[in-house]
């Protein structure tokens, strides 16, 4: 156990220390007004492809930088709808896999390109390896490389600056950033052990003389920017639990320092953006703190173990390990299912399903909150309103208007900002009533009871928070599941996105305040602690309820 | 100098403010303030499940459903007083008011120039009045002719008259005001119904109350948050049948109405009509709520020198001899020349001696000859009876009337005038014939408290700009003793605008005083612009608040009170939402504990039972708003700290206070509850 507990502190170590760095590299990669050395090695490319697209590069309003982002993002959905549709009779399908039913091709469109990866469909048997590679593996760069664009675009309004074009922005994020990383990330992954071909799967000779087909592919590509672009979907359905996704500890920790990689590094990119680095530090601090209480819970519940195991006799000296793989053991499971969630990755290592109720209700928990450092872009545009919302209500308590970086908050971007809080609990908590009102949706239900209520509140708030990972356990390839997990994480993904750039926008034509001593501070430890009040009370308090009927009544009646 | 003729809360106010809430509960108004509208709903609804308890399946005995209803009652009823308390203090004053408007006649002097009886309200902008002694003036207007003492307590509370005369800045005239001696011919300025005690009793009465732009942003997101809870309350059921549990609907509005914003939903209106209201007593009249909470966001004041941080007038403080002469007799040939002076500066002379208790041999100047100060001359003095010639004036003219007479002038006079003026004071030379004695240092006294008052102003992060006629130097010498932050020196009327223009380029927002007519542009660009009654009736036109005191240091006041309204709608926001925590923790175990018994592990304030738990949460949810009137209507205690300090204090108070006062209230609540079921 200390062993596991070092590994634990040794990741999360790792992962602070790159955060700073990462996080300066991301906000010189996007500076359009300074040259760096970052230039002079991408620009070429990137100009060779504007000339190619015939992008005009000048820079967008909100509306417009808005209006691309979705309507761009609408038009791959349709593209890969298509070829998944279709796949069946496209080229690369050595396998011969069929083509995809609609309601799962619209789900599987939608839940790549909102950076989801919620896979209704198993990956090795139901997709072809052109599917594969221009369906998922294009839309795990487009996805994340989005809203990434968009919090850069956001970041740059709040400092006063133009929003810049989403084009350009969507181009820097791959070239400059995804790319590079994953493709040192994949070759790592090939030299640890993970596959990477073209070839159809192998067929082995079972000791019994009994023959297996054994899938492969091109999954260590897939790998490094599912994990580096928090998309989570995994080449084979068993997605990092799976030997070939997920060889051993080292892989496991590469996975993990991959997904917490932007996610932790974009405070300090905001900090430095917007020219207030402290900020961008209490930011971080204050949501590592929340990660770090929640670890800590789901770590001593995992454990502590089942209590009805060990009343049946059964040993629970190394923690609950059902649902595990005993290569990984208890604390990489519990510390992997932390960390893909707070970072909406998705992917999993664990079965989720069977993390003890206080565990699973931490992994969901970090979804509901969707402010744990949260998706790549994502989880900061979460932040970012939170902090306005912070700024808002105790602001006045210094009694003058609100101001968040030297910009007044009033009515217009309060009215697009109550919008935005609204749409989470909406989407999780209707599209759950609705599951468990009709028998289409009760019908998928694996396990009766508390269990079962957390089993459907975490499909939606999974495809809400765009996280992906499923608890599985429940039978969800329906028509009904897949229209209603694809409405939500389509409304979920693009309504915020397109609400904060307006509140952006409407901040970034106002004439700035001078900071005075009245001013209210929002980079000292105070409003870290704001910060966490406003979240858990405005954001996590509405979910109390459905948390008591689920993961907790489930806790306290396991006995 | 506040005035506190205004009564406070009476019992008659009171009794008002309760029969204007039961009014106020038709849905048609109460549809306006939609948090309250929800419990409206609420309330009818459990209204009629406790007639017919099985409308909607339920099984709630109808005693329960009778209980939640009266309890939500009271809710809706204690906000709508809350409402009509704040709104109470001003009715009361409007219609005091009113009563002053009530049938003037007005002596209307026709083009013939005979005078002619109507009616006040019959007058037209330009028409020409003759008001006597003991008659009310009978509209806004200019004194065109005649002065005359003019009472006008009943606009400003304050009981000595005033001097009205034609011509300057002491022309105007307010109708409803008395004249107290002698008479005056006013030609009218206003239109009726737009006339200063219309706009008055408008505002005072809360008729035309806009909600502010903060009070809108906020109720945004208040809506926002009784959404999110209507989300939560509505779906809540779908999860609990799956689990074979039945929510009664009672139970779930009681959560409803527990989790939603009440307090602050309750209070919002009150907390802006008291912060008018604070104004209003102040003897300040703000035209819009707006400026009263823009007046909490000034960045920058300009204030005027003369009158505002310092007294004004000059007052000897100190005798500079020159050349050979001594003090004393510097000193007594300076009281000789002012002992007939009656100008402030004269005075102080003499006051000065009697400080210093220095002779003054009086007798030299009995039947002397009075010379009175001319603006031609710029001295004063006396030629005795002796043949000696007296005189005390500006330096310049001294020197000139001694040389004339073959004087010569001491060698250090220059350099100690210099002095003086460095100084920041003024320098009168004192003469006689041929002689120059010396100097008299004139000084501007800043008044006592402003130095700690600016202090405290930057530490809010207002800087201070006194705007004064005096040269560079004089500025200087004032601006740091009264340490304020910067000064425009030679100041023209143009100067002011040029720098609340600059100022605001800056993003900051900027608060200034004024009463001439060439004041009105720049209070009009200002973002709060504090003109004085005692002003003309352009600076009163183009300003957004009006002091009834003419006090121009109130502006430092009126920015505490904006303050205090933000800071009063920020605190009560807080203490609402965090109120949250306990009562989920009361409610939430009681609504499932019956289905699930281990959910008591939930009930961490070991509430009595179920329905003891869900009523407690409810009464202390409806008894928490009046308890919190006082608090909305007299506002957050305000000191000027600076923003960290001032948000730790109140987070303190009303952040960690509003966690765990409801923890410890329903627990109370509970404990008494519990007696009777």
């Amino acid at each position: 156990m200390t062993i596991d507990l070092l590994a634990i502190i040794l990741t999360l170590l790792a992962a602070l220390l790159l955060a700073r760095p990462v996080g300066r590299y991301v906000a010189s990669a996007f500076d359009t007004e300074k040259r760096s050395g970052i230039d002079k090695l991408f620009a070429p490319i990137e100009r060779t492809l504007f000339a190619i697209g015939g992008v005009r590069t000048a820079n967008q309003t909100w509306k417009q930088y808005a209006g691309t982002v979705v309507l761009l993002n609408t038009v791959m959905i349709v593209l890969v709808y298509l070829v998944f549709r279709f796949q069946g009779s496209l080229p690369l399908n050595p396998s011969q896999i069929g083509s995809m039913e609609p309601t799962l091709a619209f789900n599987t469109a939608i839940s790549f390109m909102t950076n989801t990866n919620l896979q209704h469909y198993s990956g090795e048997s139901g997709l072809s390896y052109l599917s594969q590679l221009i369906g998922i593996i294009f839309m795990m760069f487009t996805a994340p490389a989005t809203a990434l664009a968009v919090v850069i675009a956001c970041m740059r309004g709040l400092a006063g600056k133009p929003l810049g074009n989403f084009f350009v922005d969507l181009v820097r994020s791959i070239v400059r950033i995804l790319l590079p990383i994953s493709i040192v990330a994949a070759l790592l992954f090939l030299l640890l052990g993970v596959p990477q071909t073209l070839e159809q799967p192998v067929t082995a000779h079972t000791l019994s003389g009994a023959e297996q087909q054994i899938a492969r592919g091109p999954v260590a590509s897939l790998l490094s920017i599912k994990e580096l672009g928090n998309n989570g979907g995994g080449h084979f359905g068993a997605n990092s639990t799976h030997p070939f996704e997920n060889p051993g500890a080292l892989s496991n920790t590469i996975q993990m320092l991959l997904m917490l990689l932007l996610p932790t590094a974009l405070p300090f990119t905001y900090g430095r953006m917007v020219g207030n680095p402290k900020q961008g530090r209490v930011l971080f601090v204050s949501m590592a703190m929340i990660f770090v209480l929640f670890l800590g819970v789901s770590l001593a519940n995992e454990y502590a173990g089942n209590p009805v195991l060990s009343g049946l006799g059964l040993a629970q000296d190394h923690g609950s390990m059902e649902g595990k793989e005993v290569r990984l053991g208890v604390a990489q499971s519990a510390l992997y299912s932390v960390v893909t969630t707070a970072s909406e990755t998705g992917g999993v290592n664990t079965m989720h399903d069977t993390l003890t109720p206080l565990s699973g209700m931490i992994a969901l928990s970090n979804m509901l909150l969707n402010t744990v450092f949260g998706g790549v872009g994502a989880g900061m545009l979460n932040v970012l309103m939170y902090a306005m919302i912070a700024v808002f209500l105790s602001g006045l308590m210094v009694g003058r208007t609100p101001e968040f970086l030297g910009k007044k908050i009033e009515g217009r971007e309060m009215k697009l900002i109550a919008l935005t809080l609204l749409i989470h609990p909406l989407l999780i908590l209707a599209a759950s009533a609705l599951a468990f009102y009709t028998p289409l949706g009760q019908e998928a239900i694996s396990n009766g009871g508390y269990h079962g209520i957390t089993q459907v509140l975490y499909e939606y708030t999974s495809s809400a928070a765009n996280n992906g990972s499923g608890f599985e356990g429940l039978a969800d390839n329906t028509p009904f599941w897949n229209i209603t997990t694809g409405i939500v994480m389509y409304v979920a993904r693009f309504f915020s996105m397109v609400t904060l750039l307006a509140v952006v926008g409407s901040l970034a034509a106002k004439r700035p305040v001078p900071e005075t001593a009245g001013t209210f501070r929002t980079d000292n430890a105070l409003f870290g602690g704001i910060w966490l009040g406003t979240t858990f009370i405005v954001g996590a308090l509405t979910f109390f309820p459905v948390l008591v009927l689920g993961p907790i009544a489930e806790f306290l009646t396991l006995k | 100098m506040m005035s506190t003729k205004r009564s406070m809360i009476t019992s008659n106010i009171a009794l008002q403010a309760a029969k204007e809430s039961v009014i106020k509960l038709d849905p048609r108004a109460m549809i306006r303030n939609p948090i309250m509208f929800v419990v409206e709903v609420g309330f009818l609804i459990t209204l009629l499940l406790s007639f017919v308890p099985d409308a909607f399946g339920g099984a709630m005995p109808r005693w329960f459903n009778l209980t939640v209803a009266l309890i939500l009652l009271f809710t809706l009823l204690f906000a709508n007083f809350a409402e009509a308390l704040a709104e109470g203090r001003g009715k009361a004053q409007a219609d005091s008011l009113k009563q002053t408007k009530k049938d003037v006649p007005a002596r209307k002097i026709a083009a013939d120039g005979s005078p002619q009886m109507i009616a006040a309200n019959q007058l037209r902008r330009g028409d020409i009045v003759q008001v006597l002694q003991g008659e009310l003036i009978p509209g806004d207007g200019e004194v065109i002719a005649g002065l005359a003492t003019v009472d006008e307590s009943a606009i400003t509370g304050e009981s000595a008259p005033v001097i009205k005369e034609a011509g300057g800045d002491f022309a105007s005239v307010t109708g409803g005001t008395r004249v107290v001696s002698d008479e005056i011919t006013v030609r009218i300025e206003s239109d009726p119904g737009e006339s200063f005690l219309d706009r008055m009793i408008a505002l005072v009465e809360g008729a035309q109350r806009q909600k502010t732009p903060n009070e809108i942003a906020l109720n945004t997101v208040l809506m926002s948050l009784t959404l999110v809870f209507l989300i939560v309350v509505v779906t809540l059921p779908f999860f609990a049948n799956y689990l074979g549990m039945t929510l009664e609907i009672p139970m779930l509005i009681a959560l409803l109405v527990c989790l939603i914003p009440t307090t602050i939903g309750g209070l919002l209106s009150a907390i802006g009509i008291a912060g008018m209201d604070r104004v209003t007593q102040f003897n300040v009249l703000a035209m819009s709520g707006k400026a009263v909470e823009a007046a909490g966001d000034i960045n920058t004041i300009i204030l005027d020198k003369t009158g505002t941080i310092t007294f004004g007038n000059r007052m000897a403080s100190e005798f500079l001899p020159v050349g050979s002469h001594r003090l004393a007799e510097l000193a007594n040939w300076a009281a000789i020349s002012s002992l007939h002076d009656e100008t402030p500066e004269g005075r102080s002379v003499l006051e000065l001696m009697k400080r210093l208790e220095l002779p003054v041999e009086a007798a030299l100047a009995v039947d002397s000859e009075w010379i009175e100060f001319k603006a031609q001359t710029r001295m004063s003095g006396a030629d005795l009876v002796n043949g000696q010639k007296v005189r005390k004036g500006a330096v310049d003219a001294i020197k000139r009337w001694v040389l004339e007479q073959g004087g010569i002038l001491p060698a250090d006079l220059d350099e100690k005038s210099d002095q003086i003026a460095l100084a920041g004071g003024t320098p009168l030379a004192v003469a006689v014939d041929r002689e120059l004695y010396g100097l008299i240092y004139l000084k501007d006294t800043v008044k006592p408290g402003m130095r700690e008052r600016f202090q405290q102003l930057r530490e809010m992060g207002i800087k201070t700009i006194m705007c004064t006629g005096d040269n560079p130097l004089t500025a200087a010498t004032i601006a740091r003793e009264a340490g304020v932050d910067d000064y425009i020196a030679e100041s023209r009327p143009e100067d002011k605008i040029a720098v609340i223009r600059r100022e605001q380029a800056e993003g900051k927002l900027v608060a200034m005083t004024g009463d001439g007519t060439n004041d009105a542009p720049a209070l009009a660009q200002a973002d709060v612009g504090l003109a004085m009654n005692s002003g003309t009736i352009a600076a009163k036109e183009a300003a957004n608040m009006i002091d009834l005191d003419s006090n121009p240091t109130k502006i430092i006041e009126v920015v505490s009170i904006g303050k205090q309204l933000l800071m009063t709608r920020g605190a009560l926001t807080t203490f609402s939402i965090a109120n949250d925590i306990a009562k989920y923790f009361a409610i939430i175990p009681a609504l499932f504990v019956l289905a699930i018994p281990q959910l008591d592990a939930l009930n961490i304030m070991r509430l009595s039972s179920p329905t003891s738990a869900i009523l407690s949460a409810l009464l202390f949810n409806a008894v928490i708003i009046p308890l919190l009137i006082p608090l909305a209507m007299r506002g957050v205690t305000y000191k000027p700290l600076s923003s960290t300090a001032l948000l730790r204090r109140n987070l303190l108070l009303f952040g960690l206070g509003g966690v765990v006062v409801p923890f410890l209230g329903i627990k109370l609540i509970d404990m008494f509850v519990s007696i009777f079921l």
